[in-house]
Order: C-alpha cells, then structure tokens, then sequence
C-alpha cells in the first residue's frame, strides 16, 4: 500500500499562500479612499468591458483584483446573497459586515479544502448614512479579513499605495481631491502618468438616494 | 459550475441572472397557488391604475382606497411602484399578491442589472412581468387575480411605451393610454376623450387625477381624491430622465382642481 508522502502544514500552507500572493501580484491593484459624501474605489483597468468594481447592494460596492473569473465569481454570489437577504428580510439588513465575513469564511475554506486557493484580494465598500458611518473590508486569498479605516489597497502594490495615501488622507475632502490622492498613489507606486482611459473608478455616495453606486466617466478624470 | 459559493454547502447549481431561479433554487420561491378545496376570506383589492403617453414620456398614477368586499379596508395603499430607474408598475386586484409580485419584480430588475452591468430592454421587462403574471394563474383561477400595469421609457428606440395585462398574462402595448382595475374601465372612457398628443406634463397631471375622479365616481371601489384626510392619487412619470415621483403638493393641486370641476 502507497503511503502519501507527508508535508508538514506549515509548509502546505506556505506553499498555497505564495502561489496565491504570486498569482495575485500578476495583476493590476485598486485603492479605496473616503472622501466628504462616501467611498471612491479606483482601480487601474484598461478593459472597458470586464469590471473589477461592480455594485452589490444600495450602499454596498465590491471590488476585486487577481484572476477575472475568481473574483468575478464572488461578486456575483455577493449579490446573490444581497439580494436573497434583502428580498426575505429588508434593504437595511443588507450590510457590509455580514457580506465580508460570508467571504472571508468561503475564501477561508477554499484556501484550506480546495486543490487550489483563489488568487484574488476583495474589497467590501457601505457608505454610511453619515460620514462617521463608512465601512471597508479587505479580504485576502486565505479568508483574512479587514477592517479598514478611512482609505485602503489590494493588490500586488497594496503597501506602495497605502503608504502614500497614510502620507495625504485627510478625512472630509471632496470626491476630486480624493481622487486626485489616489491617482497619485498609483503614479507614484509605478512611477509614471497614467491617461484617463486607463482607469475603471466608482463611488458609493451618499447623495444619491437609495442607490448610492455609480461609475465615473472619462472626463471626471481630467483635472479641473 | 459549482453550486453559489457563498450558500450553505451544497448549495444547488444556480442557473443565469434570474433571481426567480435563484429563489427556486434555494427552494424559497412564492407559492402562486392555492389547494383546490380552499375557502377564501375577503382580502384586500386594489383597484384603479391608468397610464398614457405625454410630451416626455409615460405617466403612471393610481387611486389609493383598497377594499375588502364591501368594506374599505385601507385608504392610503401604494398602487403604482417604480419597477426600475427607468419604468413603473402599477397593480390592481388582491392587494397582498400584487404588492409581493411587484417586490419580486423590482428584485428581478434590479439583480439582472447588477449581474449583467446593464439593464433588461423595455420589452424583456414586460415579457418577465407577463410570464410572472401567468405563473400565478392557479391563484387567479381561485379569486386572487392580479392584473399589472407596466410602463417606461424605452433607452433603444427612445420614446415611452406602455403595456396592458390580462390574467393569463397576456401582454398587449398599448398606443396611447391604458387602465386597469374595477375603475379601470370608467377611467378608460375619460381618457379617450381627454387624451391628446403631446400635452405637458402640468396637463397630463391633470388629466391624470380627472380620469381618477371620473372613475370613482362611477365606481365604489375607486377612492377619489380625499381632501378632507389630504389623501392623493400616486402619480408617476417616466421620462428621458428616468422615473419620478410627482410631489404631493402638484397632485393635491390638481385634485382640488379636478374636484371643483366635478361639483
């Protein structure tokens, strides 16, 4: 009888983590902030088409980085469960909390149980109803989760991009100077200039009634 | 394909951007029938829903009385709903059914939307409300029909377009304008001699809330503008700019109008 070789756990999980974190490097990363009225998640995505931020619920946004189908998968059981929760319950029992923990525990057990773990980092958004009330979530490939203040990063250059925005924040700004602070963090993280085209950014704001998502356009990118 | 990730594990295979099919899938799907030999009590009714075309776009309003046999049961029921940004649904007949159905409808609108990254066509709305409309048949063969009202702005051919329902869920575009419910009928007849094309959106308020008052007149189940308990007709429009409530004060205004015009 084969006896299957054996590998301590530490090193089955080492092993898993950086096929994951290098998976995840691969790919571009997105940048959080808050600003005066909510959230702005931008991204950097050159495809018009295929979405890393996308809505979830009323004032919930995901955004996702790593491997397009993974993450992808995930927000469309993220909305999935909002959208149950929601319909067998009510709007305001849809929260950010419970969406992040119910990722944190899927992406846990596929890290863990499966032949191989997500290469994906995902970011849960609620814009409060007061600006005291915003939350962000991070969530890694092995279902660590964060709980974030005020701005946040995932990705390959998440340090980069979180040490310049830790040097800038301030809480209160308007959307254009928070957006100006996290393309500044991604210019300086990559050290070039990036043209308008090449971003993908939204925002969940508060302003906006019971749907709080919405996409920036093009032109919201060039500077006043 | 694997079963919805974040279910229960197990979690059965969930097909497409139907949130009915999900619903089913997780077995919490609404039940639109009832067993054969059930008695009913008197549920609730609502009753007059009219739309028609104006300069914009469509606009939408309905009476607020809901009765329960002879009894009125309540008086400030919500008939007309925004099914989505762009479109608004309206009902009349049993109140709970309807009220539920309108739910799984702006649910379903909403859940294609966020999955897809764009909204359903004009047309594919009506279709799904339809197809809605037929699942609970069984339901109104026993006395608790449903008969909807749907209409929106059309984003691809860029004009406002209106859709009648029958019980069986028929689906038919009406032209110009369209009612539904017990005043439905009195209501009908008031439009087609008020509407014309192109009137403004002050003037189709009107014509609106006249249409209204002309069908509660003629019909109990109607509730006409109530001035003493300041109790007004929903009125909606859809526009190029999407879907709008039209504030109390403009509906009161023209209530106190048409109900002058009435005496």
């Amino acid at each position: 009888m084969n006896l299957p070789f054996y590998v301590p756990p530490e090193q089955l999980m080492k092993d898993r983590a950086e096929y994951a974190r290098k998976g995840i490097a691969r790919g571009k990363s997105i940048a959080a902030v808050a600003y005066a009225d909510g959230i702005l998640l931008l991204a950097e995505n050159p495809s018009g088409t295929l979405h890393k931020i996308g809505e979830v619920y009323d004032r919930i946004a995901f955004a996702g980085v790593g491997k397009y189908t993974e993450f992808e998968a995930l927000r469309v059981a993220g909305i999935r469960h909002a959208d149950l929760k929601g319909y067998a319950y009510a709007r305001s029992d849809v929260t950010a909390k419970g969406l992040a923990n119910a990722y944190a525990q899927v992406l846990g057990q596929i890290f863990t149980q499966e032949v191989k773990p997500y290469e994906v980092e995902i970011m849960v958004a609620e814009v409060g109803r007061e600006s005291g009330g915003d939350l962000l979530f991070r969530v890694t490939y092995d279902g660590t989760l964060f709980a974030e203040d005020h701005f946040s990063a995932i990705g390959g250059q998440e340090e980069q991009l979180t040490t310049f925005l830790q040097e800038h924040f301030r809480p209160g700004a308007p959307l254009p100077e928070a957006l100006g602070w996290a393309i500044g963090a991604f210019q300086a993280a990559n050290d070039r200039t990036f043209a308008p085209e090449d971003w993908e950014a939204a925002v969940v704001d508060r302003t906006l009634g019971r749907r709080t998502f919405r996409r920036l356009r093009a032109e919201e990118f060039l500077p006043a | 394909m694997t079963g919805d990730p974040l279910g229960p594990p197990g979690s059965p295979v969930v097909p497409g951007e139907s949130f009915t099919a999900l619903l089913r899938a997780q077995g919490l799907e609404p039940r639109w029938s009832l067993p054969a030999d059930a008695s009913l009590a008197d549920v609730l009714e609502g009753t007059t829903v009219l739309a028609f075309r104006y300069a914009d776009g469509v606009l939408m309003a309905g009476d607020r009385r809901a009765t329960a046999g002879n009894v009125i049961a309540y008086r400030t029921m919500q008939k007309v709903f925004p099914a989505d940004a762009y479109s608004a649904v309206g009902i009349s007949g049993t109140a709970g059914v309807g009220v539920e159905l309108i739910r799984l409808f702006q649910t379903e609108l909403e859940h294609y939307e966020k999955l897809e990254g764009s909204r359903l066509s004009l047309e594919g709305k009506a279709n799904h409300l339809a197809a809605m409309v037929r699942a609970h048949l069984p339901m109104a063969f026993q006395g608790l029909a449903v008969v909807p009202l749907f209409c929106g702005f059309d984003e691809l051919t860029g004009q406002g377009r209106l859709y009648s329902f029958d019980v069986v869920g028929g689906r038919y575009e009406e032209t110009d304008y369209a009612a539904t419910g017990s005043g439905g009928r009195d209501a009908k007849a008031y439009l087609r001699s008020a509407f014309r094309d192109g009137l403004s959106e002050a003037e189709a308020l009107q014509v609106a809330v006249e249409a209204l008052v002309a069908a509660a007149e003629e019909d109990s189940a109607t509730g006409g503008p109530d001035l003493q308990r300041g109790i007004y007709p929903n009125v909606v429009v859809v526009s190029p700019a999407g879907y709008r409530d039209l504030p109390e004060e403009q509906v009161a205004e023209a209530a106190r109008r048409a109900m002058g015009a009435a005496r």
